[in-house]
C-alpha cells in the first residue's frame, strides 16, 4: 500500500514506447489539478482520459458562490478551457458519467456502455450534498448548492423575486443566501445549531454575523429544526419547523452539508470508511487505483475544503511519477466569501487546559479577533471584521512558531507585532501626541486624560467620572490604564470591583450601558462592552442574563445555559444530586386536595423526607431529576404551581392569621399576603426576595426580617425594607406608612422594582440598602409625586412575562433535555 | 477499533454549553459535555470535592463549574482549576460522522465508589 512502484515500473519495462493509460473520473478541481501536476512533472508519461459527470469544461467550484451573487460570470471562473485539453492530448467525456468500474479488467464503463481501459485509474468524485430526509425533500424547487446546474436552478427562481429558504447557516449556505438576497429574493436561513457556522466560529463572532445579515435584510433562525418541506401542485411552498414556526418558500436550498462520494470506488470492492481510504501517497487499497480531493479519507481525515486539495494532488503526482513525497494531512482555515463581511477561522479555538485566549474587540468598527495560544505557540484564530492579518495568524499555526517574543503584541496584528519600536504598551502610549484621541466615543485626547489624572484622578473608575474616557464601549480601558501608570508610576488605585475578571466594568456600569446602547443579548454585551473571554463565565453569565430580562421584559430571550442549576431546573440540588421541590402555598394557606397531592408524591417518587419550611411550605426531598416532569404534573393536577424556592426570585409570603382569627389582629393580613404574593411570584430578581404580612406589631411573621416587611396597625399598614435573617442579621428599615391595602401593594411593587433595576446580582436588599442608603431608596421612590406608580407599571409589565408556572411547561414536554439521561449503560454482568 | 467504542447517540442531542448524563448500571455515571464551540468531553459525572454532579454546573470555555461549590474543572482533564486541588477521571470520548463514542473499557470498567 505504499509507493505504487510495481505497477508501472512492469508496465513501461513491457512497452516501452507505449504510455501508460490514465483515467480520471472526475472532471472538477481535484481531478483536473491533479492531471495538471503529472503535466508538469511528467506530460509524456501518461495517456489521458478525463470523465465528467457535468457536460461542461473544467471550472473553479467555490467560485459559483460570485456567479450566483452575480459578481462574476461562468467564463470567469473556467480553470481549464477546451484548448487546455487539446493542447495536452487529453480526451474528455463530459456528460457521460461513470457507472462502474471492474478491477479485474481494468476498465470503467460509463452510463451509456462506453468503456474505456486504464493502467491508472484516478477516482476525483469528490462529494455529494447531504439531503435531510425530511417529507418534502424530493418537491419541485428543492434544490442542493454544488454545480452550475443548481445555480441555473436558483437564478431562475430568483427572476420572479419571491422568497428563498436556505436550510444550514453553515459557509455554504450563507454564501447561497447571500447569493440570493442580491438577486432580490427576501432569504431565510434556518440554521440547527444555536450558532452560524458553528464549526468554524464560535458564539461572539457567530452573532456578529448573524447580526450584520440581519441588518442586510435576510432573516436568520438559529436553533431550527426543519420538520418538513411543504408543497402546492407538486412544488415547494415553504419551510416548517417541528417547534411549529413556517416560512414560505419559492425555492429551498438544502446547504445541510457534503459527504464523500464513494459508491463507484464502494461497488468495486475498494475499501471505503467515511471516505475512500488512501495512504500518504494517495493510493487506495487496490494499487492501480488512486483517489483525491473531497472523496477521500487520509489518516481518518475528511477535508471538505479547497486547500487540502492542491497538498494532495502534489504528493500524488510525485508518487504517480515515481518520485513519492507523501501527504501529511492539512491544517485547514475559513474565509466567507461574502462581500462586505470579513471572516477568517482556524485551527483549533476550542480553549481548555493550558491554552490561553487573547481576546480583542472594538465595538465601534464591529471587530473581534481572538487567538488562542498553547505551550507559547499559536493554535487558533478567528477573526471577524477585519481578517488582514488572518494569513500571518495562519502562517504562525501551521509552521507551530514559539510565539513568546511577540506574545503582548500577538493580537494586535503582524505589523505591531513585528514593527514596532517598543514591545511595551506603555511605551507606545508614551510616545502618542497629547492631542492623540484616547477614547473615540467621547471624544477625549491624551492631553485631557492626562490632565484628567493630574488633578486627582488616580483610579481607572475616577477618570471615567471625571472625562468620560473609557466610559463607554470601554475600548480604550487598556489606553486609559497605560495613562495612569505613566502619570502616576505606581499610586494607580483600583476602581470598584468589576462585575468579574472578564470585564473592566463594574455591574452598575454594565447595567446602564446595556440600556444606553440597546443591549438585547448575552454575546452582543460582551461584544459591545469588550468582554476579555470569548463567552464569559459561570459569574458573569447568569448576572448578564438578570441585567437583560430585567431591562428588557418581554423582549428578550432567557439562556438557560446561563442560569445556575437551581434555576435551570426549577427545583433545588441537594448535596447528592437529587433535588427538593416546593410547591407555592399562597401566604402559608393550604388545603385537604394540595395535602392529599403532596402526599402522593411523597409515596409515588419514594422521597425520603417531607419538611415544612421556614417560609410556610413544604419542602418534598430527594427527587431525581429525571422525575422532576412528573413530579410537577401531579402537583400540578392539584392546582399547584412552582414555588421558585430555588431561584434569585420570589420567594414566600409568610402571614399570620390577621384580623380573620386573631383576637389581637388589626387588618386582614392572610389576605394581604395572598394577594402579595398573587402580584409578585415568578418575578426575577437580583437575589432571593421574602415577603411577610403580620396583623399586629406582635409581629408573628417575623416581619422585621424580610427584604419587605408589613406589619398592620389599627391605622394601616407599615411598611419595612431590607431586613434579613441570614448570616448578618439585619432588623429593617421603616420605609413609610400607607393607610390602604392598595397602597401597601402599589408601595411593595415600586419597592422591587427599584432594587431589580439598580441592585447588584447577587445582592439583598439589606446589603443594596447598606451600600446605597436608606435615603437613596426613599428619595428614588417618594422624591417625585409619580415615582412609585412609575415603577409599579414597570414592575407589572415585566411580570406578564413571569408569570406562566414554569412546572406546567415541564410538564408538558418542554427542555426534556434537561431532565432525561441520554442512556444507560448496562454491562453484560449487570444486564 | 471498531467494539472498543460505544455509540451513545447523536451529536445533536446535547445543546452547546450544556451537558447530559449517562448511568451505567453497576458504574459510575457518566456527564458528557458539548461546548459553546462544538466541542465534545466525558467526564465522570462527580466533582472531586464533594462529588456534586457536573452535569449540572454552567459550562464556560473549556470548563464547568460544580453547582455545589462552585469548583471549576477542566473538561479536558478532569483536573480542579485554580488553587483548588482535585481530579476526576476523563472518559475517551470520539465524534464520528455526527455520533458520539465512550471508549467502552473507560466506561464499564469503573466500578461504583
Amino acid at each position: 500500500m505504499n509507493a505504487p512502484t510495481t505497477v508501472t515500473e512492469q508496465d513501461r519495462a513491457e512497452s516501452a514506447q507505449v504510455r501508460e493509460r490514465l483515467v480520471v473520473i472526475g472532471n472538477g478541481m481535484a481531478g483536473c489539478r491533479a492531471v495538471e501536476e503529472i503535466l508538469a512533472r511528467d506530460p509524456a508519461r501518461f495517456d489521458v482520459t478525463i470523465f465528467g459527470a457535468e457536460p461542461r469544461v473544467n471550472y473553479n467550484r467555490i467560485m459559483l458562490s460570485p456567479v450566483l451573487a452575480g459578481e462574476k460570470a461562468f467564463e470567469d471562473i473556467v480553470i481549464n478551457g477546451p484548448e487546455w485539453y487539446a493542447d495536452n492530448e487529453i480526451a474528455l467525456i463530459s456528460g457521460d458519467p461513470v457507472a462502474a468500474i471492474d478491477r479485474d479488467t481494468r476498465t470503467v464503463t460509463t452510463r451509456s456502455g462506453h468503456v474505456e481501459a486504464y493502467d491508472r485509474l484516478l477516482i476525483a468524485t469528490g462529494s455529494d450534498p447531504f439531503i435531510i430526509p425530511v417529507p418534502g425533500h424530493n418537491l419541485d424547487g428543492v434544490v442542493t448548492f454544488r454545480d452550475l446546474d443548481d445555480v441555473d436552478k436558483m437564478l431562475a427562481a430568483a427572476e420572479n423575486g419571491g422568497s428563498a429558504v436556505v436550510i444550514g447557516g453553515g459557509l455554504l449556505g450563507l454564501e447561497a443566501a447571500h447569493g440570493l438576497t442580491l438577486r432580490g429574493m427576501k432569504v431565510t436561513v434556518v440554521h440547527l445549531m444555536p450558532t452560524l457556522m458553528e464549526r468554524q466560529l464560535d458564539e461572539a463572532a457567530g452573532f456578529l454575523l448573524k447580526s450584520e445579515l440581519e441588518r442586510r435584510g435576510q432573516t436568520i433562525v438559529t436553533g431550527g429544526d426543519t420538520a418538513e418541506i411543504t408543497g402546492r401542485d407538486g412544488k415547494v411552498a415553504g419551510v416548517k419547523l417541528k417547534d411549529g414556526r413556517e416560512f414560505a418558500a419559492d425555492i429551498v436550498v438544502m446547504a445541510v452539508g457534503i459527504r464523500p462520494a464513494t459508491g463507484l470506488a464502494k461497488a468495486a470492492g475498494v475499501v471505503v470508511e467515511r471516505g475512500i481510504v488512501v495512504d500518504d501517497h494517495m493510493v487506495t487499497s487496490d494499487p492501480a487505483i488512486m483517489a483525491v480531493g473531497e472523496c477521500v479519507q487520509h489518516r481518518g481525515a475528511c477535508y471538505g475544503l479547497v486547500a487540502p486539495l492542491w497538498d494532495m494532488c502534489r504528493a500524488l503526482a510525485d508518487a504517480a511519477c515515481a518520485e513519492p513525497t507523501g501527504y501529511t494531512g492539512s491544517v485547514t482555515s475559513t474565509k466567507l466569501k461574502v462581500s462586505g463581511i470579513d471572516l477568517f477561522s482556524a485551527g483549533d479555538f476550542s480553549g481548555g487546559d493550558g491554552a490561553e485566549d487573547i481576546v480583542m474587540r472594538d465595538a465601534s468598527r464591529g471587530i473581534y479577533k481572538r487567538v488562542v495560544v498553547k505551550d507559547n505557540k499559536l493554535v487558533g484564530a478567528v477573526l471577524y471584521g477585519e481578517t488582514a492579518d488572518g494569513s500571518w495568524y495562519f502562517d504562525l499555526l501551521k509552521k507551530g512558531e514559539d510565539i513568546s517574543p511577540i506574545r503582548e503584541a500577538l493580537i494586535f496584528g503582524q505589523a505591531f507585532a513585528n514593527g514596532g519600536p517598543s514591545l511595551d504598551p506603555n511605551a507606545a502610549v508614551a510616545a502618542l501626541s497629547d492631542d492623540a484621541e484616547i477614547c473615540g466615543c467621547n471624544g477625549v485626547s491624551k492631553g485631557k486624560v492626562v490632565a484628567t489624572i493630574e488633578a486627582g484622578a488616580c483610579s481607572l473608575d475616577a477618570v471615567r467620572g471625571a472625562c468620560k474616557a473609557s466610559a463607554s464601549c470601554g475600548s480604550c480601558t487598556g489606553l486609559v490604564e497605560s495613562l495612569l501608570a505613566l502619570t502616576l508610576g505606581g499610586e494607580v488605585q483600583s476602581g470598584p470591583k468589576t462585575l468579574c475578571k472578564c470585564t473592566s466594568f463594574g455591574h452598575d456600569d454594565v447595567r446602564r450601558l446595556i440600556l444606553e446602547k440597546n443591549l438585547k443579548a448575552i454575546p452582543q454585551v460582551m461584544q459591545e462592552l469588550h468582554w476579555k473571554t470569548p463567552d464569559g463565565c459561570a459569574s458573569c453569565r447568569p448576572a448578564l442574563n438578570y441585567y437583560l430580562l430585567c431591562a428588557w421584559p418581554g423582549e428578550v430571550e432567557d439562556d438557560q445555559k446561563s442560569r445556575f442549576v437551581n434555576e435551570r431546573m426549577h427545583a433545588n440540588i441537594q448535596k447528592d444530586g437529587t433535588y427538593s421541590v416546593v410547591p407555592r402555598m399562597w401566604g402559608g394557606l393550604t388545603n385537604p386536595k394540595e395535602l392529599r397531592a403532596i402526599a402522593d408524591v411523597v409515596e409515588k417518587y419514594n422521597a425520603p423526607m417531607v419538611k415544612v419550611t421556614g417560609g410556610q411550605r413544604l419542602d418534598i426531598f430527594g427527587i431525581k431529576k429525571e422525575d422532576l416532569p412528573a413530579v410537577w404534573a401531579d402537583l400540578n393536577a392539584a392546582g399547584m404551581v412552582s414555588g421558585h424556592a430555588y431561584g434569585k426570585s420570589l420567594r414566600t409570603v409568610k402571614t399570620c392569621v390577621g384580623s380573620e382569627w386573631c383576637r389581637f389582629g388589626t387588618q386582614d393580613s392572610t389576605g394581604l399576603g395572598v394577594k402579595l404574593e398573587r402580584m409578585t411570584w415568578g418575578s426575577w430578581m437580583p437575589h432571593k426576595f421574602k415577603i411577610a404580612v403580620s396583623g399586629c406589631p406582635r409581629n408573628c411573621a417575623e416581619a422585621t426580617i424580610k427584604d419587605f416587611g408589613v406589619v398592620c396597625v389599627d391605622s394601616g399598614y407599615e411598611l419595612h425594607v431590607g431586613g434579613n435573617g441570614g448570616i448578618k442579621v439585619r432588623a429593617t428599615d421603616l420605609l413609610t406608612k400607607v393607610s390602604t391595602e392598595a397602597e401597601a401593594m402599589e408601595v411593595c411593587a415600586a419597592f422591587i422594582q427599584l432594587y431589580r433595576e439598580q441592585a447588584h446580582y447577587l445582592e439583598r436588599t439589606a446589603p443594596w440598602i447598606e451600600r446605597v442608603g436608606l435615603d437613596h431608596v426613599k428619595a428614588g421612590l417618594f422624591d417625585d409625586p409619580d415615582s412609585v406608580t412609575r415603577l409599579a407599571a414597570r414592575f407589572r409589565h415585566s411580570q406578564q412575562f413571569c408569570q406562566d408556572d414554569p412546572w406546567a411547561e415541564r410538564a408538558a414536554g418542554a427542555h426534556a433535555d434537561l431532565h432525561q439521561h441520554l442512556a444507560e449503560v448496562r454491562p453484560m454482568e449487570f444486564a | 477499533m471498531i467494539g472498543d467504542w460505544l455509540d451513545i447517540g447523536p451529536v445533536d442531542q446535547i445543546a452547546p454549553g450544556t451537558a447530559r448524563t449517562l448511568p451505567v448500571r453497576g458504574g459510575e455515571e457518566i456527564a458528557v459535555f458539548r461546548t459553546q464551540n462544538g466541542e465534545f468531553h466525558a467526564l465522570v459525572n462527580k466533582c472531586p470535592h464533594k462529588h456534586g454532579p457536573l452535569s449540572q454546573g454552567i459550562v464556560h470555555g473549556g470548563v464547568v463549574t460544580c453547582p455545589l461549590h462552585s469548583w471549576n474543572i477542566s473538561l479536558k482533564t478532569g483536573e480542579a482549576q485554580g488553587d483548588d486541588k482535585g481530579c476526576v477521571p476523563v472518559i475517551p470520548l470520539k465524534v464520528d460522522a455526527g455520533r458520539i463514542y465512550l471508549l467502552r473499557e473507560a466506561v464499564v470498567g469503573r466500578k461504583a465508589a
